[in-house]
């Protein structure tokens, strides 16, 4: 299951997230943020159900703050999507996995 | 139609967790569907000071997975998913989770309540960026920068204390000109050098173009407008109860609290259907309160199932099998 969701550190991320083929979804989390523990077993479901139509990536603020910065992250959890190394689409807050597939439809049909 | 259970408790904050030990240790078996916010609202706090039985205090999601353990020592099942509709007009009562349904002779709903919102357009805009109703999560953003909370009770207090760890100044700002707080939260604040207190003031607009930058203000009092500039601003200014599942289907008051008819019982407008915590307490709102009557709940509708189980059998005697189920 971990395989499905890569980590991406302010030193990988372009490389990472810009080089996919597929939308990437950038978890921007932090160890002290209850609800992105909540959203965690929902984004490793849809990394499995979805593999190959969108990535998932996960970055922890703490630890990386210039890429939280440089897309002006300023409240966690945030998902981001990017396509071609560009941010396409935001969402702001735990949501549920009925939620998050509605607001990814676009990517994952 | 899935195998009947006999009690399905919706929520897992203090009360669902509460009620689920005392209902497993009954032998009811019981179905937690805790959420997707399983925890609730004391999974997105710090210290929990008030809580009895933990002298030093303990942290509020900390809290929470130890009440979580003891539910499932006693054999709780959990399903970590929000509920999508529920049928109480029919029994069993039918509760849907996506496209799993679930049947149960009793049900009890410790939903909680969820942070409110000011309601403003450019609050939601600026959602995120700025804006935030979670200072544990996102205090760590604002490390040497000005914010505000805006909020007069016990939660916005407690998090314009947390906030000093990271921010230059935070500043309260109030509709009123005291605090409900309790006193001792008050006395910590009023002794904090980095928070300040704006009275009587209302946030008409957040203005910013990419975050926050500026907050307009009205005093309630004289009218006058004024400008505030904060990188930050942390809603705190109450909770909302969780129940528009139940829309139609139980009663509820004014401001959407469950309503519990009869004095000192759980007991719902449905019978079989009991309420706990701050699904249906506007007055406490505490952990402990809502542990108390999640307890009350799982003890409530255990004899609730007892009393059905013995009229139907003794009905059964009487009659053939089931002939007693449309009533």
């Amino acid at each position: 299951m971990a395989d499905d969701i890569q980590t991406v550190s302010d030193a990988t991320f372009d490389e990472t997230v810009g080089g996919a083929e597929t939308p990437v979804l950038v978890d921007f989390w932090a160890e002290w943020c209850g609800p992105c523990k909540m959203i965690a077993p929902a984004l490793e479901e849809i990394a499995v159900e979805h593999r190959g139509r969108i990535a998932i990536a996960k970055l922890n603020v703490d630890h990386n703050p210039d890429t939280a910065r440089r897309y002006d992250v300023m409240s966690i959890p945030t998902l981001l999507v990017f396509k071609g190394g560009e941010p396409v689409k935001r969402l702001v807050g735990a949501k549920g996995k009925g939620q998050l597939l509605q607001d990814l439809a676009e990517f994952i049909a | 139609m899935p195998e009947t259970r006999e009690l399905v408790i919706v929520g897992s904050g203090p009360a669902g967790l509460t009620a689920a030990v005392y209902a497993a240790r009954a032998n009811l078996h019981p179905v937690v569907i805790e959420g997707i916010a399983a925890g609730g609202q004391l999974m997105l706090t710090t210290d929990v000071e008030n809580y009895p039985g933990f002298p030093d205090g303990i942290l509020g999601p900390e809290l929470m997975t130890k009440f979580r353990e003891q539910a499932g020592r006693f054999g709780a099942e959990f399903v970590t998913a929000d509920v999508d509709r529920v049928d109480f007009g029919e029994r069993p009562f039918g509760i849907w989770v996506g496209d799993t349904e679930y049947r149960a002779k009793a049900v009890i709903i410790s939903t909680g309540a969820s942070a409110r919102m000011l309601g403003l357009e450019s609050e939601q805009r600026l959602l995120g960026k700025g804006v935030s109703t979670c200072a544990t999560c996102d205090g760590f953003f604002y490390r040497d920068k000005p914010i505000a909370v805006v909020g007069g009770g016990d939660s916005a207090v407690e998090e314009a204390i947390f906030l000093t760890k990271f921010a230059t100044s935070v500043t309260v700002l109030h509709r009123r000109d005291e605090l409900r707080a309790s006193k001792i939260m008050q006395e910590r604040a009023f002794a904090n050098p980095k928070i300040e207190f704006r009275w009587n003031s209302v946030v008409e607009e957040v203005a910013g173009n990419g975050s926050v930058e500026t907050l307009k203000l009205r005093d309630t009092v004289t009218g006058e407008t004024s400008e505030l500039e904060v990188d930050g601003l942390f809603v705190a200014i109450g909770h909302d109860p969780n129940t528009q599942l139940f829309v139609d289907q139980l009663d509820m008051d004014a401001n959407g609290y469950l309503v519990l008819p009869h004095a000192g019982s759980t007991r719902t407008s449905v019978e079989g259907v009991f309420a706990a915590g701050d699904v249906a307490d506007h007055v406490y709102r505490q952990a402990v309160t809502a542990a108390g009557t999640g307890c009350m709940a799982a003890i409530e509708a255990e004899r609730w199932l007892e009393a059905k189980a013995h009229a139907e059998g003794a009905h059964a005697g009487a009659q053939p099998e089931g002939a007693g189920r449309s009533g």
